[in-house]
């Protein structure tokens, strides 16, 4: 007894901060108590306190980031860093999250997962990314990678009964884990050249010593880049994208392409231009030519996609490739534009993934670009929402994706990168090949003959989608549901859509406006980020 | 006079009232998809039925109205209110609006588009009273995009900074995807939308990059924060090298909205495909944005550049002009027929402005105001005619058609004569200055520039005669315009006269300002051009006593 008080005595902890882990903690301890509440038999707890219990600790988690808003601190001695880029890229992430509860409200995937499990998940997912963004050496920056990546490859999983979901979920594990030891083995053989694992070390280490170009270096850089691509889908490691998008379930999709991609290049960001900063020569060619690759391939392969979830994967790969144009030139001005498009890009997508999970709740064609044909007549306000997202991913000017395509092109011009601002433009030409049909089908399309509305069969079209052939999994659970409340009703006929999933959308549409014609804020928020890294 | 914010937003606001005003979504039932009215005037009884049940229709058609008009108001207001031919700018609006990238708010009434502002309002006006004539499907969308249509494009002719003056361009281009695929005619519809749109974005993508080379080009030169204004720009002139690619960015912009001759491809199936309100202003407006972005941002900002493709970007202009004269004689499809003539005008106009001399950009400045005001009538008559002649835009389908529409002939006469530049119009001094801006710089290209003109009296003529004699076409019913038709035309036609007879209105009121942006031509055109030290005249027009005197010719009349 004495001798473990005497230990305790004498073993003293390092000092653990808990102000600049809050928001962590917040997350992580919402996903042990909704996993908690989950256990609980009332349906009417798990399908509606659960999600609410996780909204909470989002909410809570957002408010301590702005409580810690102006702290410039290293906690866990040294291994987290809380700057404004790690807020940033938490307010995001949150944001994020938020939305992926508020789709995945009603949804087959969090039913089928038991909600407990799935919001769980979810939420310590989310704690990985917030994590991920905060990380100072490269056993953090492992830890958060992984913690991101596990509960996602089950999420993929949730909607038991669909092949595709399944299938999504496996695939991803496989490649993920394949990434993940790249770049394991990466972050191995940086250690074994410099002998450090905190990136400012390895940068001191990198600048002293000629060992900028060492073979071992750059060996282990160019996996660590490779493990990275594979997280951040850049070609040419993106072969996973389209169909773990596609069979993941629409609300994981929707969170998976937003959120996963904060946190890779977030985490790029802080490896890139502050570790490994005293090799840019080296790397800097070598990322570029990523970036022109994955711009050229994610927006050659959008093209002639028939499904909208796949069409967005692709985009997304070619959103990666823009973004990445930031961070290769190293300078200031590229982290400021890369994280200003990071938190433009989350907006624009939320309103598109919130438009597909509410028209694969509504018709019977799933994700295809079928289901929102004619959509501007029927229901204005979600092809409202739709078509600023879609504006606003190729760039069209009064929104959001205009000012954050101008920041990219605008810092890899004044950063010595010419040429790749003119491949991002090019590569926004070709996406208008595929954006604009979402456009046309929309507006300039009546709904195809024998769209079934909710609960009618899929139409006869839906034969010749295989994809969707195993019945529209989304439709079952309101054929089921009890009888709305007519409010309910009336409600959905102004939004076009269920409250929550209207709500998304619109107001990722309105903030994707908002930010297009007042960027002001936004600006603030990144040049801080911008200023965090203080080697550039 | 109010700022200018209040004209450009002004048709946007009223659009979105339009819009919003009638909107009753809690009622909305799922109207069953119907295609949109097949023809002009021929709206499918149903389609008209509704129209007459639905309040919004006539609502939002008629504060539209208002709303063009208002800005018609306020745009006239700032003409007479335009001082002289004083160059600089009048009525500046500048607020920071991006600071981080140097974005300025930055709006002003310059001599160059004081009278295209004019014209947009004008034409927009006319448009909008053309389309209440008829019931659309979805009006309130209809109505809310053509309006913001026109904020845009008033946009882009204020805007004094250059990257505003992208998002202006690229904005423009939103609404017009929207009218024309929402509202064109069948068959092609959609597919002629997107070859428009990506033909047209895909320019404008360009001029963005470069656009903002310009700015990160000219701050990395004086060592200062980056700035897209563009008097600022135009104090920090760009290297040569830098220059030349950039140029070629913007003028593929430019070209492809004109449209001129390699870069039309776009032209024939989006002219078939839009309702023809859409068409008179995409025609009348649009294609100036392109020439306005020459005269106003290219040669002021890229003026070696603009020496060194000089002669590339003459031959391009002669080969719109051949190339569109000749197509047009072939056309029987009359409103291909307008199209094909505007890529032979916008040709004159590319090369008024490339003689880069102050005749020919004035030239080409009042060539500008002309075809718009000429083509945007042109085309409300080719739709008219289809009207008489059971639905046809095919001139060997029409014929006679003046037999019982005395005025709609007089008034078609008086547009065919001014397409064809006869002497009197506006057109013929417009033609005049450009080819004797032309004379000047490149002797040999003016020759042959020489036989557009000719070429224009055959095909307008060719037209006019096809469509209002010779025998009276199988479908064809003659009768008289109405007078709301009478409403769109007249307006415009009296702009015209005016411009006829007393067309030193708009050349005295921008000469400065045309001076202006020909200015930094000098130095580079200096060791080459031979005249250009004489004021860009040729040595016997300088010399006194000489016969032609050009300086007096162009400008002289005011002294």
């Amino acid at each position: 007894m004495s001798a473990v008080a005497l230990a305790s005595a004498h073993l003293k902890g390092p000092h653990v901060d808990f102000g600049g882990l809050a928001p962590l903690l917040a997350l992580l301890g919402g996903a042990v108590v909704v996993l908690l509440a989950g256990l609980i038999g009332s349906r009417w707890v798990r399908a509606q306190v659960v999600p609410t219990l996780s909204l909470l600790a989002l909410g809570s988690a957002l408010g301590l980031t702005i409580w810690q808003w102006d702290a410039r601190k290293s906690v866990v001695s040294g291994a987290l860093r809380i700057d404004d880029l790690s807020l940033a890229s938490n307010l995001v992430l949150i944001a994020g999250g938020a939305c992926a509860v508020l789709l995945a409200w009603r949804s087959l995937a969090a039913r089928e997962a038991a909600h407990g499990e799935w919001h769980a998940l979810l939420l310590s997912s989310i704690g990985g990314m917030s994590l991920l963004a905060c990380a100072q050496n490269t056993v953090a920056v492992f830890l958060g990678l992984e913690l991101l990546s596990i509960p996602l490859y089950v999420l993929c999983a949730t909607e038991l009964r669909r092949e595709h979901s399944l299938e999504s979920g496996l695939k991803y594990l496989i490649v993920g884990s394949v990434g993940s030891a790249t770049f394991l083995y990466g972050l191995a053989m940086i250690y074994g050249a410099t002998g450090k694992t905190d990136f400012g070390a390895i940068a001191g280490a990198l600048a002293r010593a000629s060992l900028a170009s060492d073979p071992l270096t750059l060996t282990g850089i160019a996996l660590c880049v490779a493990g990275l691509c594979f997280k951040a889908s850049v070609a040419p490691f993106h072969q996973w994208t389209p169909d773990v998008y596609e069979g993941a379930p629409t609300p994981v999709t929707g969170f998976m392409a937003v959120a996963t991609k904060v946190a890779a290049l977030a985490v790029f960001v802080r490896l890139f231009d502050v570790a490994f900063i005293p090799a840019h020569h080296s790397w800097g060619p070598a990322v570029a030519a990523l970036a022109t690759i994955t711009i050229v391939v994610g927006n050659v392969g959008a093209l002639g996609q028939s499904s909208l979830k796949r069409m967005l994967a692709y985009s997304s790969v070619a959103q990666a490739g823009y973004m990445l144009a930031g961070i290769v030139v190293a300078t200031r001005l590229g982290v400021q534009a890369t994280v200003f498009y990071l938190a433009v890009y989350v907006a624009m997508n939320m309103a598109a993934f919130a438009v597909i999970v509410a028209r694969e709740r509504q018709t019977g064609w799933g994700d295809a670009i079928d289901a929102v044909a004619g959509l501007g007549r029927e229901r204005p306000l979600l092809a409202l929402s739709m078509t600023i997202s879609m504006l606003a991913l190729a760039g069209i000017p009064a929104t959001a994706g205009f000012t954050g395509k101008f920041y990219l092109i605008d810092a890899a011009v004044s950063g010595g990168y010419t040429w790749l601002g003119v491949v991002i433009v090019i590569g926004s030409m070709i996406s208008l090949g595929y954006y604009l049909p979402v456009l046309a089908a929309m507006w300039m399309r009546p709904a195809p003959a024998g769209a079934g509305r909710r609960g009618d069969p899929p139409g006869p079209g839906a034969e010749a989608l295989p994809a969707l052939a195993g019945g529209s999994p989304e439709l079952e659970p309101e054929a089921q549901g009890a009888v709305e409340p007519p409010w309910q009703a009336r409600g959905e006929r102004v939004l076009g859509a269920q409250p929550e999933v209207a709500l998304v959308a619109i107001a990722a549409a309105l903030a994707t406006i908002f930010f297009g014609i007042i960027p002001q804020p936004l600006f603030e928020l990144v040049h801080g980020a911008g200023r965090a890294l203080g080697l550039l | 006079m109010p700022p200018l914010s209040i004209l450009i937003w002004l048709p946007a606001i009223t659009g979105l009232l339009a819009a919003s005003l009638s909107w009753r979504p809690w009622r909305a039932h799922i109207p069953p998809a119907s295609p949109p009215p097949d023809w002009w005037g021929q709206v499918s009884p149903a389609a008209r039925a509704r129209s007459v049940r639905d309040p919004g229709q006539r609502l939002s058609g008629r504060l539209a109205l208002a709303g063009s008009l208002a800005t018609l108001a306020l745009a006239i207001g700032y003409i007479t209110e335009y001082k002289g031919p004083r160059a600089g700018l009048q009525h500046v609006t500048d607020v920071t609006w991006i600071g981080e990238l140097g974005i300025h708010y930055k709006l002003a009434i310059s001599g160059l588009n004081v009278f295209l502002v004019g014209m947009t309002a004008l034409l927009f006006a006319a448009a909008t009273l053309a389309a209440n004539l008829r019931s659309w499907e979805r009006p309130r969308l209809f109505y809310f995009q053509f309006m913001l249509a026109e904020s845009a494009v008033l946009g882009a002719f204020l805007a004094q900074d250059l990257a505003l003056f992208v998002a202006f361009f690229d904005l423009m281009l939103v609404p017009f995807y929207f009218l024309i695929g929402g509202w064109g005619r069948e068959p092609g519809r959609v597919r002629a939308t997107l070859k428009l749109v990506i033909y047209t974005l895909v320019g404008s993508l360009l001029m963005l990059a470069a656009a903002i080379a310009t700015g990160v080009l000219a701050a990395r030169h004086t060592g200062g924060h980056i700035t897209f204004v563009l008097s600022s720009l135009q104090a920090t002139p760009l290297g040569r090298g830098s220059q030349e690619w950039i140029f070629l960015f913007f003028a593929a912009a430019f070209l492809v909205k004109m449209p001129a001759f390699p870069l039309h491809g776009w032209m024939p199936d989006g002219y078939r495909a839009m309702p023809i309100e859409v068409l008179m202003v995409f025609s009348g407006v649009l294609a100036k944005v392109g020439a306005y972005g020459f005269l106003a941002i290219v040669l002021p900002l890229y003026p070696q550049a603009a020496v060194h493709f000089q002669t590339l970007m003459l031959l391009l202009a002669l080969a719109s002009i051949l190339y569109g004269s000749a197509v047009a004689f072939t056309q029987t499809d009359a409103r291909l027929i307008a199209g094909y003539s505007s890529v032979a005008q916008l040709g004159f106009i590319t090369l008024g402005i490339f003689s880069l001399n102050a005749q020919g950009a004035q030239g080409a400045l009042l060539q500008m105001l002309n075809h718009g005001l000429v083509v945007a009538p042109l085309l409300f008559i080719v739709a008219l005619l289809a009207q008489r002649s059971g639905g046809s835009e095919d001139v060997r389908e029409m014929g006679g058609i003046a037999f019982r529409a005395p005025v709609l002939a007089a008034l078609f006469l008086l547009v065919a004569l001014a397409t064809l530049a006869m002497p009197g119009s506006a057109n013929f001094v417009g033609e005049f200055l450009i080819l004797l801006g032309v004379f000047n710089a490149k002797l040999a290209i003016a020759a042959v520039a020489f036989a557009g003109v000719v070429m224009a009296s055959f095909y307008a003529l060719r037209l006019l005669i096809g469509a209002m004699h010779n025998r009276v076409g199988p479908g064809v019913r003659s009768r008289e315009i109405s007078l709301l038709d009478g409403a769109v035309l007249v307006p415009i036609l009296a702009v015209v006269g005016l411009l006829s007879l007393y067309p030193q209105l708009a050349l005295h009121r921008s000469e400065g300002s045309v001076k202006q942006a020909i200015t930094p031509l000098r130095a580079p055109l200096s060791p080459p051009g031979p005249y250009a030290a004489r004021g860009g005249c040729p040595p016997y027009a300088a010399q006194p006593g000489s016969g032609l005197r050009c300086r007096a010719l162009v400008l002289g009349r005011r002294r």
